[in-house]
Parts: structure tokens; C-alpha cells; sequence
């Protein structure tokens, strides 16, 4: 398995609150291989975004384990810490607020060479800037402008050249094109597959909109509540999901043609999720859950491979239900 | 690569050259009446301060007694004062020494409220506590008081004229407004992806706070400190009318208007002017500030 | 309900027989910095009772802004509405005074926004903002009022109404506020609501609750809702007609099974067809290429034409007419037969 570019054993994240702590992170496994993408879905509180934040390090994990070809960052320090940091590059949300209005387009993807001077091609700064620019599809000559002269989508090109400008392995990508239009998006998802393919990029692709992750995906893990509660390609998360969980959330989504008007398996979920900072005993979907039996509050369900699941799911009563079911 | 470059954005139509941060505000400036009144006032408070002799020939220490409280007239269009002064020349030379008590103070002020601010807001956690503590502790200080006991304290030798110790004094009581408006600009330019984008990257404290979080948490801090300048040299002028500030040789408005203050009912012009003049200057900057505010507010965009 | 008669009979020219809402031609500016952006130019929309409209687009195409119109909560300035007619059972409310329009608003005509948390009032209780508008509006006493607060709450499915009343909206989950600001638009018994993009900042989860239940409200009330969004899922479950806007005009208008079958605009169709989708991976997505056009400086024609696959010259010169093509389906476009594949 030496194509496993990254890898989290155990990964913990909790923060402190006024009583107890919040569990955003609650022991995640995962991995990632060469050239790859893993989408990770799940809706807001469920500890995706916190899991992007520990992997590119703006968070320190209270536990576990997260290995860049094999090192462990967090057993990691000084300069070899900084260049095992380099191999894993993050693209932002929100294009408006990831660049800094104060300085230049070649400035803010020219940083990183600044700060990793030994990462500076031979041929110069000024013309690696130029080359990334011409890369993501923007005008080579336009380094002196501003990020607020540039589009949603621009501006969200110029963020992924920052995060290329260190010849990453692995980009994490938090919710790339959710705050750009309709149009936009097709733009941006093309040229980040385009990259994939041409670089090799392994990506990490985080988002709320499970089209998008269907259509960029690999692989699929689904979170909530810190845990990742069903895995696998995206043909078995997608068509075959066994977590009731997953199959609620696929059955929500709305699919634009109005011929599967109500001859979809529409699953309504009753309540809003729980608090992490005082998540349900056992399973934790079991609050919400049509299918739950009294077992599932004292016994906590195990990601794993099942009878009636071919793929790891953790649910005691995983089985496959057609949600997504065509004509 | 041609399915790429077929994604290509044309540039957005937004006319032409790069325009910074700086000169989208100067652009909005531009069209604002209160900044150009404002402007204009600034600029010819600061000329008389640098070049008196453009606006009058007078001298303001040539003083005859003769002339105690003569009326306008013969190249002095204020009149003279109880010493036989020519009003409109101390008033001119009192720029200069207003000025500069207001810019230096202003300056002391600037610096120790931007370190404090700046550390505070960046570090947060203990170095927030222990510095906003201080802010709170200097804040109690009643101004006036502590003013005169620390302007006394300083001014001790009798050959000085007092500038030094009321630049001090000023600079040292002020801070705390200009502190307290960068700790909270810092702690929300902190917050922003962008620094953390650069600290993904592996940015060190420093070069995130002076290349990521101080430009962008700047500008509130300017407006507080052209603010300030007017309120220093109101300030100058009130330590010197309570006989604490400048002194000996030097002119000011605040030293003019305490010298007319008890002749006030016989001969009001040498009170009257230089308390225009200071007014005016004080406004001036406020409303400098005020119109560079609504500039850099992108709110208001 | 005689009260809402009475109300009825109260605007002058008022005709129960005319259509509901018919906006005509309608045209908003605002004059900016960077001179007159030009956010509505000659919007056309009617609304049956009981029928849903959705006004689809990208953000800039108008939708909010002709929204704002018709509810006449535009800010004024920088927006000027230049011409145009919304009419309300026949009464142009552009003409109305404020203070009928202000009648208008809460009785008729009721809006809900994305952003619940900011469209209620932090320091009021849910049943007292509530209640509120029954005293105001209906004159009824204070504890009839809160009774039809807490009977409103459950009609909008917020569990244990009678105790949540009195807790503050920073205390309601999202979906929960959402139902709240609901409850509030239906309070008077509108005939039209008008949902500007209601379930953009909710989990999909909680989008399907608030969507279903819209769409229950809207039957039992026999209500016109038009739906304001971008996405193009939500429009195919739950729209009965759609109006495509780009650059502050309708592009196309259509019934949903007819638009997605068979786009007849060459921009709903580039649209349709950029989208990733659930229901199959798909290989690469077709791009619009291009931007939107900034609405200071639309382009001359057809404003998609520098966008557009089938653009030829007449597109740059010539405004395309509105074609009707079918019964209810009109599109502006110059090359419909092509884009239809007829």
C-alpha cells in the first residue's frame, strides 16, 4: 500500500466548552491513495470542517494519528514538520475572505515561496507566479491586481493556485465551489479534475452538496456527529447505501427533473441533529432513526464490513435501500 | 490543456487599471464636500505651522506696550493684546508649537497603542488579559489630574518651555482609545480565512501580523488617531490655560488664550481668535477622520 | 375571516376576478458609484392562486430585486423603480400610497427571506413578536393573540408550541427559525407568499422539511407562491411553472415538466446541463464559459450572446423577441428552433 498518500488513525478533536467538551472529531480512520478523491459529506455540526483543519494543521487533534506518506505530523517538529506541511495544501470556501484585500494576486500565490524559500523554482518567482496563473485559466499579465477586481470564481482560481504553488500531493478541499453561482461551479470542478489529472493531485473534497461529491468522488465517507458512519466507492454509497443515515440524507436531496416527483423514496427525518457537545449514548443517529431498537443506545456500532452491507457501515441493522432508484 | 483554457473567464469589466484598497477610498473621498473642507483647513493649519512668515510679517514677540489693547489696523487685523502683542502674528506663530504638540503626543500615542493593541488582539490568552488590564488601569487615571501631576513632574526645570513634558504627558495619557480599537480590528482581521490560508502555509507570528492582520486592520485605527491629533492639541491647550503646560519663550494658542483669559472683558480679540483658530483645527481633523472612516468602510459599499 | 374582507373591500379598485398578481414590464435601477446598474429591465410574471411560480437565476439576474419590487421593500435610494406595473387583483400597488401598501404587505402579500436569524428580532420572544402583529393589525386582545401564536407555531409543525412560545428566536435551531419566520408571513392569512431563496442556508435534511411543509401550507391556503431560487432541485420538486431570469429579464417561462424536458432558451439549457447531478456521475460537466455580465454594462442584443454556443451576429444587434412556442411556454431567444433540436 505504498500509494496511500494520507492516512488518520484514531484522529480525536474536541474542544473545550463551559461544560464537558464538544466532540467535533470523535475517531476518524481514513485514507487516501495517489491521484485519488474521497468526498466527505455530512450537514453542518458534523465535524467535516474541523476534520480539514486538523489535516492541514490550523488545528492541533486532542488524540490520534495523521500520517503524510507515512510520517506522522503530529509526532513531527521544526523543519521537518514544515516540509512534510508543504505535501498537503488546502483550497478555501469562501473565495471573498480566503485572500487578503491588502495585497497583490502575485503577492498572495507568490507567499508560499516566500515562506519555503527553498521551494522557489530555479527559474525565478516571478514566472513560477505567471506559470500557476496560466495554469488554473487566468490571464498571466494580471499579477498586479487585486483580489476585489476578480470575480467569485477567479478569485477561487487564485486560491487553488496558492495551494498548488508548493507542488502539493494532497489538496483538502473545504466546500470549493458552494459559494459560487450555478455557472461557476461546472468551471471550477473542471479544472480542479483537470488538475487531478495532469499533477496526480489526491484530493480530499469536503461538501454539503452531495451532487457535486457524487460527480468529483471516488470514494465517499459519510459523517455525522464526528464519526464517519458509512464508506466506500461512490457506486456503493451512492446506489447501494446501507446506513440509514446516508439513505435519508440521498433521499432529501433534490434532483432536478420533476419526472421523479413523488415516485421518489422520500425518508423525512424528524428533529435537527443533537448537540456534539452532549451527543446521544451508543449509536448517535439513533435519536433520529426509524429503524432504532432500544440495543442501539447501549451499543455503539462499529464502521465495518456487514451481513447485509458489502461496504463498511456502522449500523446494527445495515442493509441496502434503493433510494436513488431511476427510470 | 485546450478544455481548460476554453473555461477561461474573460476579465471583469471593471474599467481598466488595478486599483488598491487605498484607492477605491480615495476615489470615494474625492467626491465628499466635508473631506475637502476638512483638507483645505488641515493644509493651512500645517503651512502656518511650517512657514509662518507666509501669512504675516509681524513679528510675535515685538510687543510695545504702547500699543496695550489698540484695535485692528496697521498691518494687524486683530488688534493687540494687553502687552501690546500683534494678536493675528501669535496667533500664526501658535500653530507651530499646537502643532507639533498635537503630532508628537499623537505619535507616542500611536505607537504604544499599536503594540499594545496589536499584541493583545494577536496573542489573546494571557497577554490579553495582563494588557487589557493596563488599558483599563491607564483609562482610570482621571485625565486632567493625572495630566497636571505627571506634566509638573516633568516640566520641573524652569529653563524648558514645557513642550517636551506636554508631548509626554499627552502621548502617555492617550493611548488607550487607539489600543483598544486596534485590539479589536486585530482579533477580527485574525478571524479572517486569509490568515488562515497564510498559517496553513506555515507563515511565522510575525509575518502575520505585519503582512496578513495589520493592513487589513488598520484603517479604524487611523480614523481614532486623526481624531486624537485634534483632541491632543485641544488637550495642549487646556494644560497650558491651567499653567501646567507650555511656558518661557514658547507660543501657543493654548498659551494665548491663558495669557488673554483675565483681560477677557476689556479686550476680547486676543481671546477670541485663537480660540477660533483652535477650534477650527480640532474640527478639522475630526471631520478628517470621520470622512476617511466612511471612506474605508466597505459597509457603506 | 371577516376581518380579511373587510380589508378586501377597503383598497380601492380592487377586482376579486382579476389575476392575483401580474407584474408588467417592470424596470428597477440603482444608481451607483459606478454608474446606473440596470437590475430589472421589463420583467413580466403572473401568479395564480394555489400555483407555484419559481423565479430561477444566478445571483445578479434580477430575481431578489423584482421581488423587493412587488413587496416595496426596495431601498430607495440607490433603487428606483423606472417603470412598470405590479398589479394585485388589479390595483397597481407601484401607485398606492405607503401607508396601503403597508396594509398590502402584511395582509396580502407576505415574504420570507433566507436569513431567519436577522429577519427576527433578538429581544422579543417568538410568541410575542407573534402576537404582535394580531393586537397591530387585527385589534385582537392580548391573550387571543397569544393563543393564535401558539396555534400558528403548530400549524408550522414547531413541536411543543405552547412552551416554545415564549423562548427567543437565538433559542430555535435554523430549520426552526425558518418555520418561525413562516409563521409569521402566514400570520394574516396573505394570498401570496413570496419566498426568496428560503432554504439556501439549511442542511438538505432540514431543506426537505421546511419544502414539504411549504408545500402543505401553500395547499390547505389555496396560496400563490412564488419561489425565488437558484437551485435547480428544489425548483423541479416543487414549481408548477418556471420563470428563467438572466441580466434583469425572463429568458424563459414554461411549465416544469416542459422546461426540463425540453429547455427552449439556449441559456436554461447551457444551465441544465452544467449541473452536476445526484442520479448518475456523468462524465465532465459542459461550462458556461464566461461571467455574468455586470449589470452596469449589459451587453447589447441578447445579453447571454457573448456566453452563448449559438450565437451568431443577430444576437450581438438584436434583442430576440418573446416567441410564444406553446401554450404558457414563452423564451426569448433568437435560435429556439435549434436549441429545441426541431
Amino acid at each position: 500500500m505504498s500509494d496511500v498518500v494520507l492516512e488518520t488513525r484514531g484522529l480525536v478533536k474536541h474542544f473545550k466548552a463551559r461544560k464537558g467538551a464538544v466532540r467535533a472529531v470523535d475517531g476518524v480512520d481514513l485514507q487516501l491513495r495517489r491521484g485519488e478523491t474521497l468526498g466527505i459529506v455530512g450537514e453542518s455540526g458534523c465535524g467535516k470542517s474541523t476534520l480539514a483543519k486538523l489535516l492541514v494543521g490550523l488545528e492541533k487533534p486532542t488524540q490520534g494519528e495523521i500520517r503524510v506518506r507515512g510520517e506522522d505530523l503530529t509526532r513531527l517538529g521544526g523543519a521537518a514538520l514544515r516540509r512534510s506541511r508543504r505535501n498537503i495544501q488546502m483550497v478555501l470556501q469562501d473565495p471573498y475572505t480566503s485572500l487578503n484585500p491588502r495585497m497583490t494576486v502575485g503577492d498572495i500565490i507568490g507567499e508560499p515561496y516566500d515562506i519555503h524559500r527553498d521551494a522557489v523554482p530555479q527559474y525565478g518567482k516571478a514566472r513560477a507566479v505567471q506559470e500557476l496563473l496560466d495554469i488554473v485559466g487566468l490571464n498571466p499579465d494580471h499579477i498586479n491586481r487585486y483580489p476585489h477586481q476578480f470575480s467569485g470564481g477567479q478569485r477561487q482560481r487564485i486560491g487553488i493556485a496558492r495551494a498548488l504553488a508548493l507542488r502539493p500531493e494532497i489538496i483538502v478541499c473545504d466546500e470549493p465551489v458552494s459559494a459560487l453561482d450555478v455557472s461557476i461551479q461546472a468551471q471550477v470542478i473542471n479544472l480542479l479534475e483537470g488538475l487531478q489529472r495532469e499533477l496526480g493531485l489526491a484530493y480530499v473534497f469536503i461538501a454539503h452538496d452531495l451532487s457535486v461529491v457524487r460527480h468529483i468522488s471516488d470514494r465517499v465517507a459519510v459523517m455525522y456527529l464526528g464519526k464517519i458512519v458509512e464508506t466506500g466507492n461512490h457506486a456503493a454509497i451512492y446506489e447501494q447505501p446501507t446506513h440509514p443515515y446516508t439513505q435519508a440524507l440521498l433521499s432529501a436531496v433534490p434532483v432536478p427533473d420533476p419526472r421523479l416527483r413523488g415516485r421518489r423514496d422520500h425518508i423525512m427525518l424528524e428533529g435537527d441533529v443533537p448537540s456534539p457537545a452532549d451527543p446521544p449514548s451508543g449509536c448517535r443517529f439513533r435519536t433520529r432513526c426509524w429503524k432504532a431498537q432500544p440495543g442501539c443506545a447501549d451499543h455503539e456500532p462499529l464502521l465495518e464490513i456487514r451481513q447485509r452491507s458489502s461496504h463498511p457501515s456502522a449500523c446494527h441493522y445495515a442493509e441496502v435501500r434503493h433510494v436513488m432508484r431511476r427510470f | 490543456m485546450s478544455d481548460r483554457n476554453a473555461t477561461v473567464e474573460a476579465p471583469k469589466p471593471t474599467g481598466g487599471k488595478p486599483r488598491s484598497l487605498a484607492g477605491d477610498a480615495w476615489l470615494d473621498l474625492r467626491t465628499r464636500k466635508i473631506f475637502w473642507i476638512a483638507a483645505v483647513l488641515v493644509v493651512v493649519v500645517l503651512l502656518m505651522a511650517a512657514w509662518p512668515s507666509l501669512f504675516t510679517s509681524a513679528d510675535p514677540k515685538d510687543c510695545l506696550l504702547a500699543r496695550k489693547n489698540a484695535g485692528a489696523g496697521g498691518g494687524a487685523p486683530f488688534g493687540y493684546d494687553f502687552q501690546g502683542c500683534d494678536v493675528y502674528a501669535k496667533t500664526v506663530y501658535g500653530a507651530r508649537d499646537s502643532i507639533l504638540v498635537g503630532v508628537a503626543a499623537t505619535l507616542i500615542a500611536g505607537v504604544i497603542g499599536l503594540v499594545v493593541g496589536l499584541l493583545a488582539g494577536y496573542f489573546g490568552r494571557w497577554v490579553d488579559a495582563v494588557l487589557s488590564r493596563f488599558v483599563d488601569i491607564v483609562l482610570a487615571i482621571p485625565f486632567i489630574l493625572g495630566a497636571i501631576v505627571l506634566a509638573r513632574r516633568l516640566s520641573s526645570d524652569p529653563e524648558s518651555n514645557g513642550v517636551f513634558a506636554v508631548i509626554v504627558t499627552l502621548g502617555v495619557l492617550g493611548w488607550t482609545t487607539a489600543a483598544r480599537v486596534m485590539r479589536s480590528a486585530v482579533i477580527s482581521a485574525k478571524n479572517q480565512d486569509y490568515v488562515a490560508a497564510a498559517r496553513m502555509l506555515g507563515a511565522s507570528p510575525a509575518r502575520l501580523m505585519l503582512r496578513h492582520i495589520l493592513p487589513n486592520a488598520v484603517s479604524p485605527f487611523i480614523v481614532v488617531l486623526t481624531v486624537l491629533l485634534g483632541v491632543n492639541i485641544a488637550g495642549e491647550a487646556t494644560l497650558s490655560y491651567l499653567g501646567v503646560g507650555l511656558k518661557g519663550d514658547a507660543v501657543s494658542w493654548g498659551l494665548a488664550i491663558a495669557e488673554a483669559g483675565p483681560f477677557a472683558r476689556t479686550a476680547a480679540a486676543p481671546l477670541v481668535w485663537p480660540s477660533v483658530f483652535l477650534a477650527a483645527t480640532v474640527l478639522a481633523f475630526i471631520m478628517l477622520g470621520d470622512a476617511i472612516r466612511d471612506a474605508f468602510d466597505p459597509k457603506l459599499r | 375571516m371577516n376581518e380579511i374582507t373587510a380589508h378586501v373591500d377597503a383598497l380601492p379598485g380592487l377586482d376579486p376576478r382579476a389575476p392575483l398578481l401580474h407584474v408588467e414590464d417592470l424596470h428597477v435601477e440603482f444608481r451607483t458609484r459606478d454608474g446606473v446598474a440596470r437590475a430589472v429591465n421589463g420583467v413580466n410574471l403572473w401568479l395564480n392562486p394555489g400555483e407555484t411560480l419559481a423565479v430561477l437565476g444566478e445571483s445578479g439576474c434580477g430575481k431578489s430585486v423584482t421581488a423587493q419590487a412587488i413587496m416595496g421593500i426596495l431601498d430607495t435610494p440607490p433603487g428606483h423603480v423606472t417603470g412598470g406595473r405590479v398589479l394585485y387583483r388589479g390595483v397597481d400597488l407601484l401607485r398606492l400610497p405607503e401607508s396601503e401598501r403597508r396594509k398590502v404587505r402584511a395582509n396580502r402579500i407576505a415574504m420570507i427571506f433566507q436569513d431567519a436569524l436577522s429577519a427576527l428580532n433578538p429581544v422579543y420572544t417568538v410568541g410575542f413578536q407573534l402576537a404582535e402583529l394580531f393586537r397591530v393589525h387585527r385589534g385582537t386582545s392580548r391573550r387571543e393573540a397569544k393563543r393564535r401564536a401558539i396555534e400558528l407555531l403548530d400549524q408550522v409543525r414547531i413541536p411543543d408550541a405552547r412552551r416554545r412560545v415564549d423562548d427567543y428566536p437565538h433559542e430555535f435551531s435554523g430549520g426552526m427559525r425558518q418555520r418561525v419566520m413562516i409563521a409569521m408571513a402566514l400570520a394574516l392569512d396573505p394570498e401570496v407568499l413570496i419566498a426568496d431563496e428560503p432554504t439556501t442556508a439549511l442542511d438538505v435534511t432540514v431543506q426537505a422539511q421546511i419544502m414539504s411543509l411549504l408545500a402543505d401550507l401553500q395547499r390547505e391556503r389555496n396560496m400563490g407562491l412564488m419561489l425565488i431560487t437558484h437551485d435547480m432541485g428544489v425548483v423541479a420538486d416543487v414549481a408548477d411553472r418556471i420563470a428563467v431570469m438572466y441580466a434583469g429579464k425572463v429568458v424563459e417561462e414554461a411549465p416544469v415538466y416542459d422546461i426540463y424536458a425540453h429547455p427552449a432558451h439556449a441559456y436554461t439549457k447551457a444551465l441544465l446541463e452544467s449541473i452536476p447531478r445526484l442520479d448518475h456521475k456523468g462524465q465532465a460537466l459542459n461550462v458556461i464559459r464566461g461571467l455574468p455580465p455586470a449589470l452596469t454594462d449589459i451587453p447589447t442584443g441578447c445579453a447571454f450572446h457573448p456566453r452563448c454556443a449559438y450565437a451568431r451576429e443577430i444576437c450581438r444587434l438584436e434583442p430576440p423577441p418573446a416567441y410564444q412556442i406553446a401554450p404558457h411556454r414563452v423564451t426569448s431567444c433568437h435560435f429556439v428552433r435549434e436549441v429545441l433540436g426541431v
